[in-house]
């Protein structure tokens, strides 16, 4: 059993937890992932890493509540526990020294960056972090984004907070304005991961994004993750969850991740009238 | 001495038509009665040539006549002095390659039924519920740490700590059993009776870790520091795909996310349990073996109206077990023989639509000893299918070869260890299973734990490597 000792509402239906999960917290490294499940009766949901607090054994989950699974952990609390937390999984972010990076997060992908660029940081380079919400209540983490980053630009989608547009009108901007740019790491929604790379594929910029496809086990054993990069299958698991943006098939990608969408409904469906009938 | 029945007593089982609508197991095993007469169809040798066919040679002429006797307790208790998950052995064990292929009455008629009666032994001791725990040695104060929850890790396990040794069995899915649990199907191998032989293998003092990655939790060299040897029997878990144009369309699954989905998850009791699986109309599941008939037989079971295996060779050179087989046969599993995919077509959404196939003929005689398939030029036709399943192997798993540095591998990924003790080339390591000799059997897994436990438990007390 894995027990909640935080929980925080970051923006309406986006909530941080942290559980405690000593073992995980002291190996995870940055760009990695856990699966828990909540109760017996529950399916493995990957989730990538927020943060991992070594001395304390903490390890931080941000999520968006999407399905019934994310809404189910949604109304867990502190002092609630889930029964399965497995991790670290997947390979960490290639961290190194490259000299001006750019950190993108779009949604909740912004937690997720939010480690990376930290280590990027750390690790000696010039961090350029881009963030991005559909609206100004959904916009999380600025306060951090902002600690671990040189500079930091922000963008809504509806213009109610700072800039109106889109992560990669600012991206376009900086390399515009002849910023040079050594590295990108991209994580959101995969329609942003995906502009992201159309927009830096004409200057060749290395540009890594993190994929998020359906997972089961998650430990390489069962290749529902399996992703195009470069024209060959790879599983995104255990030779990812990171991959050079450039390379990654994301048709395939938006396509694989809508296998389940009628069975997601149902049981979504089933959870919001049983919800309903409980109060 | 009268002579014996001719032919084993049948075991009664679920009629094909009914249960393709269920998960339950298909046979029943045997009653009291049908045991005794079909243990009395046993000669007792005196030099019983079915013992050497058992990988963890088991008593079986002891067990058989006991029996025979019907004192099932003593029956019970001869099987566990060598095999320590009787009720899974009895089920999916591949008798009739084993103990029943050289039975002495195989000359004149049908053998002696000896995993039905391993079987039947284990379920009266279930039913009885009374379990005898054997007696354990004293502690000795090694610490012993097993890596992999599924048949080789319990046998190893379940010796070890008979030992007197203190042993913490990791698994890295949320239960313990293996194959056992994400693999063999329900019906096949009912779960609780997976549940009751690991809740054993606890009660004996083993300590279990679920939801435990080695390798990527702890690696094996952070276990090497806290115990002082480390088993892996981790498996055969990396699903093999064709690389076939079109292999990524939605509705393709290898046969280990099928069966995951299916049996470790639930998702045959959707939406009760919350992981969801496809329910296709036209199945078709590539490959030969026991896992290809369990896909098959779960496609139907889930509601398809037609499904298929699609084999490249023909009937004879299946792997599969002939009882499965026959099972898929009588349950109308459509075989299509002589058949080897190329091609996948799908619709505007990324579905897969249908396969191309080629039919091919048999050749020569390959390194496996079966007749090569050789496909037939301009042969191409096409499957309609909305749902496949690959089926056609695994190899080991890499994820601890990966994060063991100095851990031999061979070339297909296996770790390297010695047959005759379960040594891998790192000084505290042993190793069995699939790991080392690739998808495999059960009890083959069970007999290189077996054989890995005695050698480490040599290991422990010496400390000669």
């Amino acid at each position: 059993m894995f027990k909640i000792l935080l929980k925080k509402e970051l923006a309406p239906s986006i909530k941080l937890f942290e559980f405690d999960a000593p073992l995980i917290a002291r190996k995870a490294k940055p760009g990695q992932f856990v699966v828990l499940r909540i109760n017996e009766e529950g399916e493995r949901i990957p989730l990538t890493i927020a943060d991992a607090k070594k001395d304390s054994g903490r390890l931080v989950i941000v999520f968006q509540e999407v399905g019934k699974s994310t809404k189910l952990l949604g109304t867990l609390n502190v002092g609630d526990a889930i029964i399965d937390l497995i991790g670290p999984l997947g390979k960490p972010s290639e961290i190194e020294k490259y000299g001006t990076v750019v950190c993108i997060g779009g949604g909740v992908g912004t937690p997720e960056i939010y480690p990376v660029a930290r280590a990027l940081k750390q690790a000696g380079n010039k961090v350029i972090s881009i963030i991005g919400a559909r609206s100004k209540n959904l916009l999380i983490m600025e306060p951090e984004m902002k600690s671990v980053s040189d500079e930091l630009y922000i963008t809504t989608d509806d213009g109610t907070y700072v800039k109106k547009g889109f992560v990669t009108d600012e991206l376009k901007r900086l390399i515009s304005e002849g910023v040079k740019i050594d590295c990108i790491f991209a994580v959101g929604p995969v329609i942003m991961m995906k502009a992201v790379t159309d927009v830096t594929r004409p200057y060749n910029i290395k540009t890594i994004v993190s994929l998020n496809p359906i997972m089961l086990d998650a430990t390489g054993m069962c290749g529902v993750c399996r992703v195009e990069v470069g024209g060959e299958t790879k599983f995104a698991c255990v030779d990812g969850p990171e991959f050079d943006g450039h390379k990654v098939n994301f048709d395939l990608l938006v396509k694989r991740l809508r296998t389940y969408i009628k069975d997601e409904k149902e049981s979504l469906d089933l959870f919001e009238k049983h919800s309903a009938e409980c109060g | 001495m009268p002579k014996p029945l001719p032919n084993k007593i049948p075991m009664r089982e679920q009629t094909p038509q009914e249960r393709v609508k269920n998960f339950k197991e298909v046979p029943f095993g045997y009653t009291e009665e049908e045991a005794v007469i079909e243990a009395k169809r046993c000669l007792a040798c005196k030099k019983p040539s079915c013992v050497a066919g058992c990988p963890v040679e088991i008593d079986i002429p002891g067990f058989v006549s006991r029996i025979a006797e019907k004192d099932f307790k003593g029956a019970i208790k001869v099987l566990k002095q060598k095999n320590v998950l009787p009720a899974i052995c009895g089920r999916v064990c591949p008798q009739e390659d084993q103990c029943e292929k050289v039975c002495v009455l195989c000359k004149k008629m049908e053998p002696v039924a000896i995993g039905r009666l391993e079987r039947f032994a284990a379920d009266w001791e279930a039913k009885s519920g009374i379990v005898d725990m054997p007696e354990k040695k004293p502690a000795t104060g090694k610490r012993v740490a097993v890596v992999g929850a599924g048949p080789a890790g319990l046998v190893f396990a379940g010796d070890l700590v008979q030992m007197g040794h203190e042993v913490t069995l990791f698994e890295a899915l949320h239960k313990a059993g293996g194959v056992l649990v994400y693999g063999i199907p329900e019906f096949r191998l009912p779960k609780a009776i997976v549940q009751r032989e690991v809740e054993y293998i606890e009660r004996l003092g083993v300590k279990l870790m679920t939801s435990f990655v080695v390798g990527n939790t702890q690696t094996v060299d952070e276990l090497l520091q806290e115990y002082d040897a480390v088993f892996l029997g981790t498996g055969a878990g990396l699903p093999w795909f064709m690389n076939l144009p079109g292999e990524n369309y939605s509705g393709i699954y290898s046969a280990n996310e099928y069966l995951v989905r299916s049996n470790l998850m639930k998702a045959y009791l959707f939406p009760q349990y919350d992981t969801p699986i496809v329910r296709g109309k036209r199945v078709a599941t590539i490959g030969g073996g026991n896992v290809a008939m369990d896909s098959a037989r779960t496609a139907l079971r889930l509601g398809a109206e037609k499904s298929m295996i699609i084999y490249r060779r023909s009937k004879t050179e299946m792997p599969a077990r002939i009882e499965e087989v026959h099972h898929a046969e009588e349950e109308g599993i459509q075989f299509e023989f002589l058949t080897l995919p190329v091609k996948y077509y799908g619709d505007e959404n990324g579905w897969v639509k249908e396969m191309e196939c080629l039919r091919m003929e048999l050749g020569e005689p390959d390194a496996s000893g079966r007749r090569r398939p050789i496909n037939i030029p301009g042969s191409e036709f096409r499957i309609p299918a909305d749902t496949v399943v690959v089926a056609i192997g695994q190899s080991p798993n890499p994820l601890i070869p990966q994060t063991t540095p100095d851990l031999q591998v061979g070339k297909h990924g296996n770790i390297i260890a010695d047959e005759k003790t379960g040594k891998s080339t790192k000084k505290g390591v042993f190793a069995g299973g699939d790991i080392v000799t690739g998808a495999a059997t059960v009890i083959l897994a069970m007999g290189a734990g077996r054989i890995a436990a005695k050698s480490c438990d040599e290991y422990l007390k010496t400390g000669i490597w």
